[in-house]
């Protein structure tokens, strides 16, 4: 396991020298968004107004107040990122974003197309969005800002992390290493527990499995 | 002497409900806060460790600048329960709730959570129809009313479920349930949290059921044994599976398995599981009959 400070923009080159287990800290800017943006971008069609090449999307919709025009953070943490995953391989293809930060990972799909285009998955400490609020110094812009609290936020972070990479460039996920080995285990686990049934189901779903 | 029963005075209520909103977002309780401590320092995976620790950190910034714990202010919950000695106005008491959770949002102002399921338009008062949630119950004989509020989070929240077994499932259908649900939910809800589960009962009511078992303190078991044994048991069980912390790997997968029950039909089985993040805020206000306020967790 190594640990990094990066600077963003990240290269293509940075990136494919992380390996899965890996610990990131970044400075420079990340760009916050989630489920309303991803649909504007890929189901209305709409380019986003700024420049995500090289820098880090982070799941996210912060808490922000504006004063005399300008926003304020007050809280922002880190959300699931699964919500988003069907958009991951478009949003790396096309817009060469170089690394996802949220919680809880991406699919196989997504993994994929950090494999083929040189990004990554960070795991953030989920839940820790004191923290998290603190590493980012301020919230320099916000696109698109009638999608409030699901804009685009143009983030400057200091030392924003430990970020665990969890998917990296070269095909390999830590989530996917941890959830094999412990549904290899969930045998070992049910005769240690005397549970000997099969199936996991409600009748009304065996019903409905049975019927053709 | 026979009955004297008091007023309850709502403007009090609704300054509560709305502190009580603010509070639970702010500040863990000292159970949680405890667990979470000695799960870091039992952990043997390093990257486990660095994320417990990341967490504890957070939780102590939060308090000391006063900022929110976790940007998801959830879903408003309050469960009540009355003491008999008042008399109960039961609209103006949700009145009284809501007023409180809107407030708390516009005022502090934090992130409204609450929106409608199908336009998805979000008013950013944390309420609107059929919100907040309120679960009454009632203290016989009892001079004081408690509000525990909980502020329930979406990552945690969407990895629940409920099933309906056949009786000739068994309790194993049960276990087996809880194990799988847990393992296939990874890091999403944001573990080591709480695992809630209600047994028997209806549908609707074995999800009430999980829903109180996740908002009981941590250290508790339930009082009956053979469900505090079967507590333990799935501890343990889940715990051995290596999830670990986000689910990234580790010792601890999760903080507590609470179970509540109730008796259910001949010819059902049900389970409840509610999950809860290892964010898990409660806030807790004890008022008296003299209108003093006592707060807690």
């Amino acid at each position: 396991m190594e640990l990094y400070k990066l600077q963003t923009p990240l290269d293509e080159k940075t990136i494919r020298s992380l390996k899965a287990g890996d610990q990131v800290f970044l400075d420079g800017h990340v760009f916050g968004m989630r489920d309303k943006t991803h649909i504007e971008i890929f189901v209305n069609g709409n380019s986003p107004p700024v420049s995500l090449e090289g820098y880090p999307v982070l799941h996210t919709a912060p808490s922000l107040r504006k004063v005399d025009n300008k926003w304020e953070k007050m809280v922002i943490g880190t959300t699931t990122s699964m919500r988003m995953d069907r958009f991951v391989p478009k949003l790396i293809e096309r817009y060469r974003v170089r690394a996802i930060i949220g919680k809880a990972g991406l699919s196989e799909r997504s993994l994929e197309a950090m494999q083929r285009f040189g990004a990554c998955y960070l795991a953030i400490v989920g839940g820790a969005a004191g923290l998290e609020t603190l590493q980012i110094e301020e919230v320099e812009a916000v696109y698109w800002p009638h999608l409030h609290p699901e804009a685009i936020y143009q983030l400057r972070v200091s030392g924003l992390g430990p970020l665990v990479v969890a998917m990296d460039a070269h095909g390999s996920s830590l989530y996917e290493t941890v959830r094999t080995r412990a549904l290899d285990k969930l045998p070992e686990i049910y005769r240690r527990y005397h549970i000997t049934i099969e199936h996991n189901l409600a009748p009304i779903d065996r019903l409905l499995s049975q019927m053709s | 002497m026979s009955e004297m029963k008091i007023q309850i005075d709502y403007g009090l209520i609704e300054e509560v409900a709305k502190d009580l909103y603010i509070r639970a977002l702010q500040e863990l309780p000292p159970d949680i806060l405890k667990a979470l401590q000695s799960a870091c320092e039992r952990e043997s995976n390093p990257t486990a460790r660095t994320i417990l620790q990341t967490i504890l950190r957070s939780i102590a910034l939060s308090k000391e600048k006063k900022m929110l714990i976790c940007q998801d202010t959830g879903l408003p919950i309050y469960l009540l329960s009355i003491g008999e000695k008042f008399i109960l106005d039961g609209y103006r008491m949700k009145q009284a709730l809501s007023e409180g959770a809107r407030r708390a949002t516009q005022s502090y102002p934090f992130r409204g959570s609450s929106l409608h399921p199908l336009t998805r338009e979000n008013p950013q008062t944390s309420v609107g129809y059929g919100l907040p949630v309120i679960h009454w119950d009632f203290i016989p004989n009892g001079d004081y009313m408690e509000i525990l509020m909980v502020p329930k989070g979406s990552g945690s929240e969407n990895m629940s479920g409920i099933e309906m077994f056949t009786p000739a499932d068994g309790v194993e259908a049960l276990k087996k349930y809880v194990l799988d649900k847990v393992v296939r939910s990874g890091g999403n809800p944001c573990p080591p949290g709480i695992i809630g589960i209600g047994i028997g009962g209806s549908f609707d009511s074995v999800g009430y059921l999980a829903k109180r078992a996740v908002c009981r303190p941590l250290g508790t078991r339930n009082d009956d044994p053979q469900f505090a044994a079967l507590e333990e048991e799935l501890e343990e069980a889940i715990n051995s599976s290596g999830l670990g912390p986000m689910g990234l790997g580790g010792d601890t997968t999760t903080l507590g398995v609470h179970i509540e029950w109730s008796y259910t039909h001949m010819s059902q089985n049900p389970i409840a599981l509610n999950y809860q993040c290892w964010a898990a805020r409660r806030a807790r206000a004890r008022i008296g009959i003299d209108g003093r306020v006592e707060n807690g967790f």
